[in-house]
């Protein structure tokens, strides 16, 4: 509580604040209860014996110090007066006292508060209780090393994480208008029941920015529509990990990578969006490779892989409006892939010979054997797509004329045939001299991406049970 | 500012819990043996022995399957196993 009479809240910093040092002193020799709290030196005003030392700010953040120099007046333990800024007349009537400032300008504005700059906003409401956590609070001593920490305790993907600070998680929270205590859904292979606050908490680790929240949250939800089946995904022997994409006006507006090393490193959204996924997979669902995750080699992908889809230089529809969203929409989709192959053709001219390029290589995605349980996302570069908007191709007359060359003779296809032991039994092809097809229907997507020089475009091949699709989800707003 | 430092937990702080395995039966005479095929190719194979290999000691043997080997047994065939078997085995030939 502060006690009854005149508060001034101050900065050296502030040159409103020295500008009225003369009508600070003027106030303390007038009336013994004038309280200077100084946010930045508590030695300024020079000289003064009420200042108080406030460099902890907590005065100010209990006044509600949006400005400096305020001045209160306390009556009864209650605010009855306040001045933000200098202008004579409201400290006049304030103080009860004229004359005050002579020479001085009649009114001046005043600077910001220490209590709003970046990092201590947030400090302080954390230290205030301005959220109440519910989850669990780690106590170090001060001579700890808060990253080592978070490696002790198995949180980390095995690079260093952000730690996860009161301050940190209450800043990444502002980033969504959700309750803390939310449930975003229950995370295989635990099945515990994941909060908002979880989700921050690991975003914080991954790197991410406060507005790449809704954009993580968005993600997981995506990941846990059971049509996407993580629990498969995170605990398989095959080398899959989710991969996020992200469709609409959000990827620029966090600014996303959808052009040149769209899939490599570099961007911090992307870095650490897909990063942020995969640390509530391992913290709250508890999947960690070693024991659920049984993967035999993994993919470098599983750090991290998150990219957005380039609308902006693309004729193609995206993705997403061909899932039946509005070009307007930002949403996230979920698919599993193993990493990024390449497919290296720069002679083509024509979309035909392009097309069998694409192709050729998509028909080894695996196994040239095999034709069941792959799937794949074929990411082209404008440099490709080109060849095929000079040509009039639409992006459907290029997965048609694909899917009519990936159909593959079955004499290619079953045991034995190439002198390779793998392949069909068969009875899995009723004729043997038709053909089956390299991707089950809806398997093989194809997207807009990367750099506008380079006559390559890749796939993201991964697993293509039918247990495992690819999920999309609009941000919530 | 304290000189401790705080951290907020990311994990779903579930308390280990250690449940004792359930004895082993001392023999297997006079009970059901259950197999349970998750669905992944060329278990039935395996499963396929193991059947005959008990049938032909006298023992009982019943034959279970989950629909898909990537989902959670269902609740039902767990209870049904549960209901009619004192030993199961679960088998993967990959």
């Amino acid at each position: 509580m502060q006690p009854d009479g005149l508060i001034a809240v101050v900065k050296r910093d502030c040159p409103t604040c020295n500008l009225i040092v003369p009508v600070l002193r003027q106030l303390a020799a007038s009336e013994a209860s004038l309280s200077v709290y100084s946010q930045d030196d508590a030695t300024f005003p020079d000289g003064m014996s009420s200042v108080i030392d406030d460099t902890e700010l907590d005065h100010s953040y209990r006044l509600g110090i949006e400005i400096v120099p305020t001045l209160i007046r306390m009556k009864d333990g209650r605010e009855i007066g306040r001045a933000v800024g200098w202008d004579r007349a409201e400290w006049e009537q304030i103080a009860g006292l004229g004359g005050l400032g002579e020479g001085l300008p009649d009114s001046r504005p005043g600077c910001g508060s220490k209590t709003d700059e970046p990092g201590i906003a947030e400090r302080l409401a954390a230290r205030h209780g301005a959220v109440q956590f519910q989850s669990r609070s780690v106590q170090m001593p001060s001579f700890a090393d808060p990253v080592e920490v978070c490696f002790e305790r198995g949180w980390t993907d095995g690079l260093p994480v952000v730690p996860p600070t009161p301050e940190r998680v209450f800043a990444m929270l502002k980033g969504t208008s959700r309750a803390p205590q939310a449930i975003v859904g229950q995370i295989p292979p635990d099945y515990v029941a994941c909060t908002v606050e979880k989700v921050a908490i690991n975003a914080v680790m991954a790197g991410c920015k406060p507005e790449y929240l809704p954009v993580v949250l968005t993600a997981v939800e995506a990941a846990l529509v059971p049509d996407f089946g993580l629990h498969g995904v995170l605990a398989t022997t095959n080398f899959i990990g989710p991969v996020v994409m992200v469709n609409g006006p959000i990827a620029r507006a966090i600014g996303m990578n959808a052009r040149g090393n769209a899939l490599g490193q570099g961007n911090r959204a992307n870095a650490t969006i897909g990063r942020a996924l995969q640390l509530v997979v391992r913290n709250v669902g508890g999947g960690r490779p070693g024991e659920i995750d049984r993967a035999t080699l993994g993919n470098p992908g599983k750090y991290t892989f998150c990219f957005a889809e380039d609308e902006e230089g693309s004729q193609w529809e995206s993705f997403a409006v061909e899932r039946g969203f509005p070009r307007s929409a930002s949403t996230v989709t979920v698919f599993v892939g193993d990493g990024a192959t390449p497919i290296v053709d720069e002679i083509s001219r024509t979309p035909e010979s392009l097309a069998r390029s694409f192709a050729a290589c998509l028909r080894a995605a695996h196994h040239p054997k095999k034709v069941i349980d792959v799937a794949a996302f074929l990411v082209v570069t404008p440099e490709h797509a080109r060849v095929f908007h000079d040509a009039g191709w639409s992006k459907q007359r290029l997965k048609t004329e694909l899917e009519a060359l990936l159909q593959i003779p079955v004499s290619d296809l079953l045991r034995g045939a190439h002198g390779i032991e793998a392949g069909i039994l068969p009875q899995d092809a009723p004729d043997p001299n038709g053909t089956l097809p390299k991707f089950r229907t809806g398997s093989l997507n194809i997207v807009r991406a990367g750099g506008s020089a380079g006559k390559f475009s890749a796939y993201i091949s991964g697993l293509g049970s039918i247990t495992i699709n690819p999920v999309t989800k609009e941000i919530a707003p | 500012m304290t000189a401790d430092q705080t951290l907020l937990d990311p994990t779903s702080e579930l308390s280990p819990m250690q449940r004792p395995r359930l004895a082993r039966p001392s023999s297997l005479e006079g009970l059901t043996i259950g197999l349970l095929d998750i669905s992944k190719k060329r278990g039935d194979v395996f499963l396929d022995r193991l059947d005959a290999r008990l049938r032909e000691r006298g023992l009982a043997v019943k034959r279970y399957r989950k629909p898909r080997f990537s989902i959670l047994a269902p609740t039902a065939l767990k209870q049904q196993i549960r209901a009619e078997c004192q030993v199961l085995i679960e088998a993967l030939a990959d």
